[in-house]
């Protein structure tokens, strides 16, 4: 088990190396500092000494890769790439673009625990809603509740989650009052204005999820332990909810790893429009401001977070199928 | 008055594509098997409507897709000059609801603003003076519209009978033309032998024409409300625009990113996909890793990265293009490039998986015994059989990529802000949202017009899938046997 994680970890940290790479071919080669700067500075009217000055105080003046001024391991060390790159390694992320050039760490370190307290109760109870409402749609298969149950869950798949939040904002926070139009508080009080966000983001994922459990429901569901279970005279309740929802949870808990993208949007989404402060709210004031020390911290960030719920749920799925042997 | 064609990327490509979907019909023609397939797609109600509804949107894109410049009056001794403004072929069509541009807000089938503004006092007339002797305000009061229901005389008393008068002319001609479609569909539908009908086979000509039926009476009431000197069918935005026009405009920009964005993918996928799976070894691996890196990163936060960089790329190359909707063009065009990039790994994956199954089978193996190269056993053996599963992918995506434009247009790394967008509606319907009371409109044709094009693509898609995933047949029949048994 723990030879298998330390492999995983292994691999996922030279999928890390790779995903620096990319950032930072993206962010350095495709467009030189010096582009960067005069979008950040703004205007066609900024002078090449503004440029520099600009350039210098975020240490963005360096050579990219290779230092031949300087002596030693500085070769290496005094540059972009390095400065920039490799120390994200150890989660320094350096100071921000923008005129007050913020620590990035301390912004994180600051909103991780809020993300966290959105995202996760998004991810668990969406799971739950959605196998519910899928076991609930297999009971019924065959019959016009099982139908229309799809027909609704295919419109509901076709609207946007942006529509879901605009309008569930308007009602229950602006029409009916139950729960604060936006905003943070600290501590337990934090749960107020939590609720609406993630209610929200459950129901505009439900749909989409639904569905594609229910077919893998019925495949399960005509498979010969199946008939076996309702020979022996178990009910309904019984087959679908132990040993069909066992056997199919599987296919779910891998499913549950491509939902993670979606986790990342819907954070996004959520704590912009109801201003809860996040890595979400931060990451879209960033690339509104075009801020790319921030833009390229969070792309890392959110690749490792990535690669390590991955590898959280690869240790779920050998838990709950004992046949899965780790190599 | 001249003109002269102005040739986007996108319209090049979107009419290339159309050419490619002719040209595999073509293929489909004449390939029985694939044709048997694509005849299940349709023989679903559901599909065929879906077909019907995204033709006549894709017909709104094409004709948004033929641009041109009108040229200025000649003057004397100069050069000729064209207008700045680039117009597609749908602008001359609603030319109308372009011209009648309001001040601010209105709602739909209104003939008076939405927001007071103060009556100025006709000239020669002195404010009244309060009992302070200052002059009162002026009265405010809803503006009449300029073009709103500009006919009406007594808008209060003859509003009701003209958008009556309207809509039941606009109800009966679009009956008419559905009664007149209805016979040449019917006769298709009978013309199939009572045995395809029988056996499930019989190709769902009913469900087009009710489609069909249903746009019309919807586009009956759009252009009888909006004729002559109409009204607005879905209000104006805060500059006065008609929002039907954004809408029908924003189209065009969802069908671009739907179409090419997921056209892009393909050859990344395809290439990478079917060496990774053919090769095995060490090019699996290599391939395998860039595909893990690239879905390692939150897709949304590598698209923002991805079109920051093409921002910084777009200010410092100005030459590139002449006016704003060509900035705007490039700027979608490679958005869906970007999409392209960061989009291939989930369909790469597949492919690899399909490969590594098919180069087992007998086929491949005879080829390979017969000296063939890798790159024609790649081509012509293995690329065929993957087809299906490129076609479920491209098709699944179209919707998702419509849905996702939205959500990068709201968080800034979206289509330019200068075109029309559903996301851009949805963005700007956000803050009317906010207003008390409030301007639901543009919000509410956002979500007409997405829920019905994301819809129609989802209901295809389905069918699609179903008809071309042998995996999906299998499922069908044992569910069927099992519905009756409870």
């Amino acid at each position: 088990m723990l030879s298998y994680v330390l492999r995983r970890l292994a691999y996922g940290f030279v999928i890390l190396i790779g995903v620096n790479l990319i950032t930072f071919v993206l962010f350095f080669t495709v467009n030189t500092p010096d582009d960067m700067a005069r979008l950040n500075l703004g205007g066609k009217r900024v002078t090449q000494d503004q440029i520099d000055k600009w350039k210098a105080e975020r240490g963005y003046d360096k050579p990219m890769l290779y230092n031949a001024e300087a002596q030693g391991s500085a070769r290496l060390t005094e540059t972009v790439f390095w400065e920039r790159s490799v120390s994200l390694f150890v989660f320094d992320f350096g100071r921000a673009d923008n005129a007050a050039g913020g620590d990035i760490g301390h912004e994180i370190r600051q909103r991780m625990g809020v993300s966290l307290s959105l995202t996760v109760p998004i991810f668990i109870l969406g799971l739950l809603a959605s196998v519910i409402l899928s076991l609930w749609l297999v009971m019924f298969r065959g019959l016009p509740v099982d139908f229309w149950g799809v027909v609704v869950c295919v419109v509901m798949m076709s609207i946007s989650a942006l529509f879901y939040i605009i309008v569930g904002q308007f009602l229950f926070a602006k029409q009916a009052m139950l729960a604060p139009v936006s905003g943070y508080a600290s501590g337990l009080d934090a749960a107020r204005f939590l609720v609406l966000p993630i209610g929200l983001m459950v129901v505009a994922s439900l749909a989409g999820q639904a569905r594609f459990y229910r077919t893998l429901f019925l495949e399960e569901v005509s498979k010969d332990y199946v008939r076996t279970a309702r020979a022996k005279g178990l009910g309904e309740t019984v087959v679908l909810g132990r040993h069909v929802l066992r056997n199919a949870a599987l296919p779910i808990i891998t499913s549950a790893g491509s939902a993670l993208p979606g986790l990342f949007m819907g954070g996004l989404l959520t704590e912009s429009f109801f201003g809860i402060p996040g890595l979400g709210a931060y990451t879209i004031d960033a690339i509104g401001s075009q801020d790319f020390a921030i833009v390229r911290a969070m792309v890392f960030l959110g690749s490792v977070l990535y690669i390590l719920t991955n590898i959280l749920i690869d240790v779920v799925y050998t838990w709950a199928d004992p046949r899965v042997r780790m190599q | 008055m001249g003109f002269k064609f102005v040739v986007l990327w996108t319209d090049v490509v979107m009419w290339l594509m159309v050419l490619g979907v002719l040209l595999y019909a073509r293929v489909v023609r004449r390939d029985q098997a694939l044709r048997a397939t694509w005849r299940r797609v349709f023989t679903r109600p559901a599909a065929m409507a879906s077909a019907v509804v995204l033709l006549s949107m894709l017909v709104i894109t094409l004709a948004d897709s033929i641009h041109f410049r009108r040229a200025l009056p000649l003057v004397e001794g100069s050069v000729r000059a064209y207008d700045a403004r680039t117009e597609s072929v749908l602008d001359l069509a609603l030319a109308k609801l372009i011209q009648s541009r309001e001040n601010s807000y209105s709602r739909p089938w209104a003939t008076h603003g939405f927001l007071k503004e103060s009556v100025p006092l006709p000239a020669g007339v002195k404010p009244e003076l309060d009992e302070f002797g200052v002059p009162k305000l002026p009265p405010r009061a809803f503006p009449r519209l300029k073009h709103g229901g500009a006919g009406l005389t007594d808008p209060d008393g003859q509003w009701a009978g003209d958008i009556a008068l309207r809509l039941s002319l606009g109800t009966a001609s679009a009956l008419m033309v559905a009664g007149l479609l209805r016979w040449p569909l019917l006769r298709l539908q009978r013309r199939q032998s009572r045995a395809a009908a029988q056996a499930g086979d019989a190709l769902a000509w009913g469900a087009a024409w009710w489609a069909l039926s249903a746009l019309l009476l919807v586009a009956g009431w759009c252009v009888a409300l909006s004729w002559g000197q109409g009204y607005h069918v879905l209000g104006t935005d805060r500059t006065g625009n008609d929002v039907l026009y954004q809408a029908l405009k924003s189209v065009r920009t969802a069908f671009v990113i739907g179409g090419l964005a997921s056209l892009a993918t393909l050859p990344l996928a395809l290439l990478l996909g079917i060496a990774a799976g053919y090769f095995k070894g060490w090019v699996d691996d290599v391939i395998q890793y860039i595909y893990t890196v690239l879905s390692s990163v939150p897709n949304i936060l590598l698209i923002a990265a991805c079109v920051l960089m093409v921002q910084v790329f777009l200010d410092k190359n100005p030459e590139l293009f002449e006016t704003g909707l060509e900035r705007a063009d490039l700027k979608i065009f490679l958005l869906c490039l970007i999409l392209g990039l960061t989009g291939w790994a989930g369909l790469c994956r597949l492919l690899r998986a399909e490969t590594l199954k098919l180069r087992e089978l007998e086929f491949v193996q005879a080829a390979v015994a017969f000296g063939a190269s890798p790159w024609r056993i790649m081509r012509h053996h293995i690329l065929p059989n993957v087809m299906h599963l490129v076609l479920i992918t491209t098709v699944l995506e179209f919707s998702s990529l419509i849905l996702y434009e939205a959500v990068l247009s709201y968080v800034g790394v979206g289509v330019d802000p200068a075109m029309n967008s559903f996301g851009g509606l949805i963005n700007q319907a956000r803050m009317e949202m906010a207003r008390d009371p409030i301007v639901w409109w543009s919000f509410a044709a956002a979500f007409v017009f997405m829920v019905t094009i994301v819809l129609a693509a989802n209901l295809f898609a389905d069918a699609v899938r179903d008809a071309f995933d042998p995996r999906a047949r299998v499922v069908r029949p044992v569910r069927r046997l099992l519905a009756p048994a409870r």
